[in-house]
């Protein structure tokens, strides 16, 4: 899949709740948006950031191929994420992309589980468009630290089904993400998941102890974002291999996880 | 338009902009945002005798105007170079460079040994950065003898364009550069990354796994200029610059302190087109000063 350099220009900046905002963004120069897998993500340049000195990696979080819009959810956490949220309709972003290789799709009837922890459920939207596309009803599992941080779970109703955990209780049940009843109740045959390294860990421990298929999209620390500098390497059973090339999703076989 | 042309000892470049080691990988991760053929050249990541798997994670942490690596040359080694990367770049029109690296004066000499043969390979970089692991695990680019003996051991099995990338992490780096033209060097590079360190405040711990790493970016210009100002005063033998070049007048500066070629290296993350851009802003530069030739313009500096 070719990789670009493009300038978009920034149609819509929605703020979400006081940490995160959405950042709708279209070609600057009309041309169609890329193929583009869930999983996969962008280099964002940072400009105006005295301090941000790199890209900085999102995900694709969603694409309205009518509207022929990219979407990027972001949490502020840092400079380069909050000079990112003060975009506005109109302003360029320049992004290289698309990068990394995506979630494998599945075939044939299965139950999918897609398991999102804060902002790690950015992914998960584009990924439960693309399924509820091939007609498939997966279920969102989306946990958070309370209410506030609960994101686009209108958005992800219009594919499929949502159960939410809270830590605090404020919306859903009250807990992890591997707490939630769900999983007592249902059987799922192939679970994607993306968020805190610990939630993941748990994710694929319990898909490790029921037999079931598992992906998790990893992070890492990255300057390249090509396969190029090899500063973003995870462990796995083929030697260190870069996150960001072979990555940011692997299957939990792979991997070196004490699950 | 100007020449660009540059001659490298024996090794004649289309211009003077190559990619630096270990940042723009084997150069075909860049193939979907350049055209490779117009670089002047490429040097390709570290390459060992023995296959490496480098250093644990965090490997990156980015610092004000640059950032620290610690990736620890890793690499599959020279045989699996040979033997499965350099058919599928053989064919780029551009000279494509390899980086050696090694911790003993065998390892060197052997890596540049099992590179000599390969036709699309006209020159090695060596990198004398590394841990001298007979001595003690001093840099072997620290000392005027290491630095001379790796040369030396390297010079004796390899007839095509030997550089040599020096160290920055030293208080005098003309004289390393003389040690080296000594014993056959055609050519110095420099510099490679700057020792440095990041620290986690909150955590009370080291950013890097390995705590210190290799310092890139805009933010070792000013010392990288310096350096190769200061070579180009030592020795007679031609200079690759680099450090920290982010866009053309960048490289022209460098050219001016009395690089014959320049090297971009972190800039390539932030643009992937960086170095195509680099080459037409010099172009731009030389006819916007009347230049019918960059080599109007090398060591040019007027003080
Ligand atoms: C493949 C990939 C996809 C991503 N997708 C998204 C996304 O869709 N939405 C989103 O909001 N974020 C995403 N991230 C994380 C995002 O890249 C970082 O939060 C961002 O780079 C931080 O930049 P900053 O300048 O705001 O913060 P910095 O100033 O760089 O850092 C602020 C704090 O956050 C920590 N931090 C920085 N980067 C990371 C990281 N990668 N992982 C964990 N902690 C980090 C730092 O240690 C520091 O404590 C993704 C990361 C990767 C690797
Ligand atoms: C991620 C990374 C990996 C590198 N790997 C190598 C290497 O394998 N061999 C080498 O000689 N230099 C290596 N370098 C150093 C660069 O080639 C260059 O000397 C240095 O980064 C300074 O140039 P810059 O500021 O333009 O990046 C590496 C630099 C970076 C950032
Ligand atoms: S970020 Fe450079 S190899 Fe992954």
């Amino acid at each position: 899949m070719k990789k670009l350099i493009s300038d978009l220009r920034v149609t819509e900046n929605v703020a979400l709740h006081d940490r995160y905002v959405l950042l709708k963004a279209a070609p600057a120069d009309g041309t169609p948006l890329p193929e583009m897998l869930p999983g996969q993500f962008a280099e964002l340049r940072v400009d105006g950031s005295p301090t941000t000195f790199l890209r900085r990696p999102i995900s694709i979080n969603y694409v309205d191929r009518a509207a022929n819009e990219v979407w990027f959810l972001i949490q502020l956490v840092g400079d380069g994420t909050r000079q990112l949220a003060t975009l506005r309709q109109g302003d360029t972003l320049n992004v290289v992309y698309p990068l990394g290789n995506g979630f494998s799709l599945p075939s044939g009837d299965e139950r999918l589980l897609l398991v999102g922890g804060g902002v790690g459920t950015a992914p998960l939207l584009y990924l439960g468009s693309m399924l509820h596309e091939k007609e498939y009803a997966p279920h969102f599992l989306l946990g958070a630290r309370s209410a506030g941080d609960v994101l686009q779970a209108e958005a992800f109703r219009r594919f499929g089904t949502v159960d939410i955990t809270t830590e605090d209780g404020s919306a859903g049940e009250r807990g992890y993400v591997t707490q939630h009843s769900l999983l007592q109740k249902e059987h799922f045959d192939r679970i994607y998941t993306c968020g805190p390294k610990p939630m993941m860990v748990a994710v694929a421990r319990y898909a490790r102890a029921n037999g079931i298929a598992c992906e998790v999209s990893l992070e890492n620390t990255m300057a390249c974002g090509v396969g190029a500098c090899l500063c973003c390497v995870e462990n796995t059973r083929d030697g260190h291999v870069c996150v960001c090339k072979e990555g940011p999703v692997f299957n939990i076989e792979k991997l070196l996880w004490q699950i | 338009m100007a020449d660009l042309r540059v001659n490298i000892g024996r090794l004649s470049l289309k211009n003077p902009v190559m990619t630096a080691s270990g940042t723009f990988g084997y150069g075909v991760e860049f193939a979907d945002f350049i055209d490779l053929s117009r670089l002047g050249g490429i040097i390709v990541k570290g390459t060992t005798l023995k296959a490496r798997e480098g250093n644990p994670y965090p490997r990156m942490a980015e610092t004000p105007s640059g950032m620290l690596n610690a990736v620890g040359l890793q690499n599959k080694g020279v045989d699996y170079f040979v033997e499965h990367i350099y058919p599928e770049i053989k064919d780029i029109d551009t000279h494509i460079i390899v980086n050696v690296s090694g911790a003993s004066l065998d390892d060197y000499a052997e890596t540049a040994r099992r590179l000599s043969p390969l036709e699309k390979i006209p020159a090695i970089e060596l990198n004398i950065s590394c841990p001298n692991v007979k001595e003690g695990g001093m840099a072997f680019g620290t000392s005027c003898r290491s630095a001379a003996s790796v040369v030396k051991a390297v010079r004796a099995v390899y007839g095509g364009t030997l550089i040599v990338k020096l160290s920055p992490n030293v208080t005098d780096i003309a004289e390393i550069a003389r040690a080296v033209e000594a014993e056959g060097a055609d050519a110095v590079s420099l510099i490679n990354t700057l020792l440095g360190m990041a620290v986690d405040a909150e955590r009370r711990r080291p950013v890097l796994f390995t705590v210190t790493g290799g310092l890139s970016g805009a933010c070792v210009k000013p010392v990288a200029l310096r350096m190769v100002w200061q070579v180009f005063h030592a020795v007679k033998i031609p200079i690759v610059g680099l450090g920290g070049i982010m866009n053309a007048t960048d490289a022209v500066e460098f050219l001016l302190a009395g690089a014959r070629a320049v090297e971009i290296g972190t800039a390539n993350f932030i643009d992937p087109q960086v170095s195509v851009k680099v080459i037409d802003g010099i172009a731009a530069y030389l006819d916007r000063q009347g230049c019918r030739s960059v080599e109007e313009i090398i060591g040019g500096l007027q003080v």
